[in-house]
């Protein structure tokens, strides 16, 4: 089974060989939010180094003071030693503080910059992905991997990292001075990093599934979610309240459960630290006490190897806490790299041509096309469309129209053949000028958060508010903007500004005016319109498709009228194509369905 | 910049509770766990007692057999050490076992009620919120506030009283050194405060900047095909790239604020630490204290580092929580105004006779100088009758379909189902006798079968698994949705959000199935028929027609074919119904119906070439209708 991209993410036994490729691809994206860092990296580094070393100073100043500061004063009234021991502790101390303060920002800094670079990657790779990547993987899922993935992650590099890293450390300078102020108590603290390593071996290895399986558990919990608040209306009408609570709260359990686990695990990792650090602790009580009595140890020593000792542990919840969000955020950045792994099935050109004025002629040369490959939905064939004319689509549900629009926008590419513009194939021409030329308004209006006017001049980023003006006027939508309380200053989600289906599709209409595009396409653009803002629109479009090529897919045959050219699909092909008046005047499919629109009008 | 939460979060400040009432809030979830939160504080609570008894064995140890050079003591001390350090293994193990998982219980449970408390909101209350504000409280708050309850407030309450204890060891062993030390911890005590002032500020903007976010992130997903339309990927990621650049800021100030009290809890010990040493040394020096008794405040003070130093993570966990208690009670303490009666009625014998008396609306927000969206609707809508409504974009028609089923309340007036106020039935029996389809086709993750049959609940019982079949296929034949079949696993295929994707004019027959098959006494129908072309909505509207001939239907029209199925249209003019009568009737008396209802004509076409763009002045003359009386006959068929 492949796992390339996000194919097996909602599994959780992957084979050795799976996960240790999973691990790396993890590790690959880590390294590459890493690089631009470096120099703040070792910056941080330097800070966290120093400043823990001197936090470890501490228990050695007061050895040497209780040793050597104590005996002085006493024999000699010597008050250097002792002087020195606080001088330095004193020093160490608000030294140390100061750092650690300097570094909590410093990595703070690293790690904003991290998931400031990821978001933005994710944000955008999922914009260049394919409508069809975006059709399968669903948007509930897409999200989850935006929210709560970054989520995970966002809490190891917050509490995380800091714990691993000033713990480490800690213990690496801790290990340290206690070797050289005892290299026998050294000793007994390696005996002890035995039993730890295989504590470390066992919470890995058990956690690392579970920890997957709460990122596949809260992602469904996610979509379930979503899915719920988008269609609140349909839920109420529909009364499946009572029901989307047992399915909602299944999902929560099986997130619980899975959380629960994890936590389960922890209570035996973290009592067995612990016991491991006491008992570390107890052995170099008995071996110190024994040299003490002999001889071989002051006593000052002593307390400074039983403090290092059980400040050695000291840290290590810290780091299964560290452990514990480097799990899950391992789990997030797998799903995440995953993600990113995705190559758009409609990639942008290596070496794009450039088109910066687009005249508009649309040819498909032998273009057949298929989902997935298989499911062929357009049979081969060919088609030309000469800049600026206007054609209209006609057929029934089904018929392939859509698919067709949607091989002009580049939605999708051919499975073969090609389609062109000027010449040009779309899959070699530059996106920026692609998507410049070519605007395809689609059914689903979607509006964004913000106002009207933004909304609007979506279509022409920039665009001065006469433009947006002009635009709405154009379309006949600057009547019930102007209705609504701030104007174009509305914001659609607020202070009245409930827009309905048709006046979202009077926004949309506004938006690909503003754009200007050579090609523009419009998919059921017009079907939750009103006769009277139809009329309007048409009124609009007559003036605004006079110069440029136009692709319209209507039910409503008014639409015919303004096209100079109509194409009758039936089963993905063309099956009639002529001059409205030449086909309406023959006994071919299109006259039937035009007469029988004729009988539809009132 | 904008923000898409509603205005009323930005609470004044002199109103804000503080945070133990916020936090106490959340009793009434925590109440049932309490038992074990309590049990596994004890438990820490000794875990730390014996980790402070620890120094107290090398202090005899100390001054007893090691200044006496006796070998023979040191043995049963090492054994005393390991069994207080085993205890303590065992008691933070019992801790763990304790708390941890009624913590994940509490979290589902809240989550649970959260979830239900939103599908009762109104949907007025989901028209303001963003759902990712939404979603961010039902997961990274919730999950915030699971890790505070298991982790947070047990180490928090288990760490002040470790300390506490810790000091009056202190004192035991030495009252000079103990008073150094609580001297020196008096600037904690004021920072603390300091930072509590600060940091709940930034965490709250931190965490609806984070629900901004998630809408933004949610809006390029649900909005991607018109961003891809119009090659507007990168510029989108501009204005999420700001956002998120503006969550980074404050992330920032908010590791400033952390980082400000980090820096008190360290330096405090450390002075505390070296003022002791000269201190310890001068005693000792004196012969106030014994060496063994110095090893032992030491070894005491060590103890106390970690509680001290762990307190600033745990105060900023705690004020984050009460920040993410704060987010989730705006939601649970939200008002719901449309809640079921306290003593419903029940309409008996259902006919399905549809009455809006007097009828008035306006959204809540809508400004004052704006006259109410339906200013006084009255209308009919008898038993067994189809009732087509009509009128302009943005004239109310789909609000007024959406006060029948209560999706929003009159603001005035009544609408009546035989006779009972809408208000005054249980909203689950209203929904019963009334089904709906939307404009936009929502459909549920789920398959063909459980979308078409969401309104009939009862036959998903197993015994009623014929007639569950029946009425699924009548009502995806009544849609005109045979292309089920067609799908890869038939009517058992999943589609919605998780499943396969279906076209919009697949997705409204689907819809339009489901409310059929409710089998509603009333069935209303915003727009039913729009995606659908002109061969499939005819063959729809037959099988239509033999649905409604008796059960009451308001079906929302834009087109006359949709009108056609009507046996009176009623004119939604200004707030108002205008005009009710038979297609025919209306097109030739009234102007403004057929403004609205006529479609372009190519006479029309030529004159509307003259008149202006952009105004919806143009009404059709007379001229242009040129045979009423025939077309009100083809109206009747």
């Amino acid at each position: 089974m492949s796992l390339e991209g996000v194919a097996g993410e909602e599994r959780s036994d992957y084979t050795k060989e799976e996960s240790r490729a999973i691990r790396q691809r993890s590790l690959r994206l880590l390294g590459s939010l890493l690089s631009p860092l470096k120099a703040r990296l070792v910056l941080t580094a330097v800070v966290v180094v120093v400043s823990t070393g001197l936090q470890v100073a501490g228990p050695a100043l007061i050895a040497f003071g209780i040793d050597q500061g104590l005996p002085a004063l006493m024999k000699a009234s010597d008050w250097f030693p002792l002087g020195a021991a606080v001088g330095g502790y004193l020093i160490a101390g608000i030294a140390g503080a100061v750092l650690i303060a300097q570094y909590t920002v410093l990595s703070a800094r690293i790690s904003q910059a991290i998931l400031f670079d990821l978001r933005k990657r994710v944000y955008l790779h999922a914009q260049r992905l394919s409508l069809e990547f975006h059709e399968t993987y669903t948007s509930g899922r897409i999200i989850a991997r935006q929210t709560s993935d970054l989520d995970a992650i966002r809490e190891l590099l917050d509490s995380g990292i800091n714990g691993l890293v000033r713990g480490v450390l800690y213990m690496v300078f801790i290990a340290i001075a206690l070797v050289s102020l005892d290299p026998f108590s050294g000793l007994v603290l390696a005996g002890a990093l035995v039993p730890l390593w295989f504590l470390v071996r066992w919470f890995q290895k058990s956690s690392q599934n579970l920890f997957r399986r709460t990122r596949v558990a809260s992602a469904s919990v996610i979509v379930h979610f979503v899915e719920s608040m988008t269609g609140i209306r349909a839920v109420k009408a529909f009364r499946k309240e009572k029901r989307n609570e047992k399915e909602f709260g299944g999902l929560v359990e099986e997130y619980r459960d899975a959380n629960a686990k994890v936590i389960q695990l922890f209570g035996i990792f973290d009592p067995g630290l612990i016991l491991i650090g006491n008992v570390t602790v107890a052995v170099v009580l008995l071996v110190g006490g024994f040299r003490v009595i002999g001889g071989g140890l002051e006593i000052g020593a002593l307390l400074a190897v039983v403090l290092y000792t059980r400040r050695f542990f000291d840290p290590m919840e810290e780091m299964a806490m560290f452990y514990n969000s480097y799990q899950s955020a391992a789990a997030a950045l797998e799903k995440i790299s995953g993600v990113l792994e995705e190559e758009p099935s409609v990639p942008d050109p290596a070496r794009p041509v450039r088109l910066p004025k687009a005249s508009g002629a649309v040819r498909f040369d032998d273009v057949t096309f298929a989902y997935n490959g298989d499911r062929v939905v357009l049979p081969e064939f060919e088609l030309d469309i000469p800049a600026g004319q206007t054609i209209a689509l006609v057929g029934s549900t089904g018929a392939g129209k859509s698919t067709l629009a949607k091989l002009i926008s580049r939605f999708y590419d051919p499975t073969k053949g090609s389609v062109s513009l000027d010449g040009v194939d779309l899959r070699q021409l530059d996106a920026q000028d692609l998507r410049r030329a070519i605007v395809m308004v689609t059914q689903e209006a979607y509006l964004f958060s913000g106002s009207v006017g933004e909304n609007i001049a979506l279509g022409k980023p920039g665009a001065s508010f006469d433009e947006i003006r002009h635009a709405a006027q154009a379309v006949g939508a600057h009547e019930f903007i102007m209705s609504m309380p701030d104007g174009y200053d509305t914001d659609v989600n607020k202070r009245g500004g409930r827009v309905s289906a048709g006046q979202r599709q009077l926004v949309s209409f506004a938006r690909a005016f503003l754009a200007d595009p050579s090609v523009l396409i419009l998919d059921e653009a017009t079907a939750s319109l009103d006769i009277p803002s139809e009329r309007l629109v048409q009124e609009g479009l007559t003036t605004l498709l006079a110069d440029r090529t136009a692709v319209i897919i209507a039910h409503r045959l008014s639409t015919v009228a303004i096209a100079d050219r109509v194409l009758v699909m039936e089963h993905g092909r063309i099956v009639e194509d002529g001059s409205p008046e030449q086909l309406i005047s023959g006994t071919g499919r299109f006259a039937q369905l035009h007469a029988a629109w004729r009988d539809s009008l009132v | 910049m904008r923000s898409t939460t509603p205005p009323d979060r930005q609470q004044p400040r002199e109103h804000r509770a503080g945070t133990a009432a916020t936090l106490a809030k959340i009793y009434p979830f925590v109440k049932p766990a309490m038992p074990r939160l309590v049990l596994g504080a004890v438990a820490a609570l000794f875990a730390g007692l014996v980790s402070l008894v620890i120094p107290l064995v090398l202090q005899t140890l100390v001054d007893g057999p090691l200044s006496s050079r006796d070998g023979t003591q040191i043995v049963p001390a090492v054994i005393l050490v390991l069994v207080l350090g085993a205890a303590e293994a065992v008691f933070i193990a019992l801790r763990r076992w304790f708390v941890l998982t009624p913590g994940t219980h509490v979290e589902a449970t809240m989550r649970n009620a959260f979830y239900a408390k939103l599908q009762d909101l109104p949907v007025a209350f989901h028209d303001r919120w963003a759902s990712g504000q939404l979603l961010s409280r039902a997961m990274s708050d919730l999950g915030l506030i699971r890790r505070w309850l298991s982790f947070g407030i047990v180490l928090l309450v288990v760490n002040v009283v470790t300390i506490v204890v810790g000091f009056v060891v202190l004192f035991f062993w030495s009252w000079q050194l103990g008073l150094l030390f609580l001297i020196c911890s008096i600037p904690l005590w004021i920072y603390g405060y300091v930072f509590e002032q600060k940091y709940s500020v930034v965490a709250r903007r931190s965490q609806d900047q984070q629900g901004d976010l998630a809408t933004a992130v949610e809006e390029s997903v649900h909005g991607i095909r018109v961003l891809k339309a119009f090659g507007r990927g990168r510029h989108s990621l501009e204005k999420f790239a700001r956002q998120a650049e503006e969550l980074r800021g404050t992330e920032i100030e908010k590791a400033q604020a952390i980082a400000g009290i980090w820096l008190w809890l360290l330096l405090v010990p450390d002075v505390a630490f070296a003022l002791s040493l000269l201190g310890g040394v001068l005693l000792a020096a004196n012969d106030v204290l014994t060496v063994g008794q110095l090893f032992a405040f030491f070894a005491t003070a060590t103890v106390l580092r970690f509680p001290i130093e762990s307190i600033g993570f745990l105060l900023s966990m705690t004020f984050d929580t009460r920040t993410a208690v704060d987010r989730l009670y705006e939601v649970l303490d939200a008002d719901n105004a449309i809640t079921d009666p306290d003593s419903p009625s029940t309409v008996e014998d259902a006919r399905g006779r549809l009455v809006f008396d007097a009828v008035h609306f306006r959204y809540q927000d809508s400004p004052r100088q704006f006259p109410d969206l339906l200013n006084g609707v009255d209308l009919e809508v008898r038993p067994g009758e189809t009732m087509a409504l009509v009128g302009l974009t943005g004239s109310g028609k789909t609000t007024l379909t959406s006060l029948t089923t209560r999706l929003y309340d009159v603001t005035d007036g009544a609408v009546r189902l035989d006779g009972v106020d809408v208000r005054d039935l249980s909203r689950e029996e209203l929904r019963s006798h009334i089904a709906m389809a939307f404009e936009d086709a929502t459909l549920f993750s789920a398959s063909v079968r459980d979308n078409v049959l969401l309104g009939r609940p009862e036959l998903a019982h197993p015994e009623q698994a014929v007639e569950a079949e029946r009425v699924m296929r009548e009502a995806l034949e009544v849609a005109q949705a045979s292309f089920v079949d067609e799908l890869p696993e038939g009517v058992d295929t999943k589609v919605g959000e998780e499943g396969l994707s279906l076209s919009g004019g697949q997705r409204q027959r689907l819809a339009l199935a489901r409310a059929v098959a409710a089998r509603p006494e009333v069935l209303v129908l915003d727009d039913p028929l729009s995606a659908l072309d002109v061969d499939t909505e005819a063959r729809v509207e037959a099988g239509l027609r033999r649905v409604l001939s008796d059960t009451t239907a308001l079906i929302v029209a834009h087109r006359p074919s949709t009108v056609t199925l009507a046996d009176r249209v009623a004119l939604l003019e200004n707030g108002r119904v205008t005009d009710v009568g038979e297609h025919g009737e209306l097109l030739a008396r009234n102007e403004h119906y057929r403004f609205v209802i006529s479609s372009l004509d190519e006479e029309e076409e030529a004159r509307q070439k003259h008149t202006q763009t952009g105004t919806l002045d143009i009404i059709p003359d007379e001229g242009s209708f040129e045979r009423p009386a025939a077309w009100a006959e083809e109206g009747r068929e």
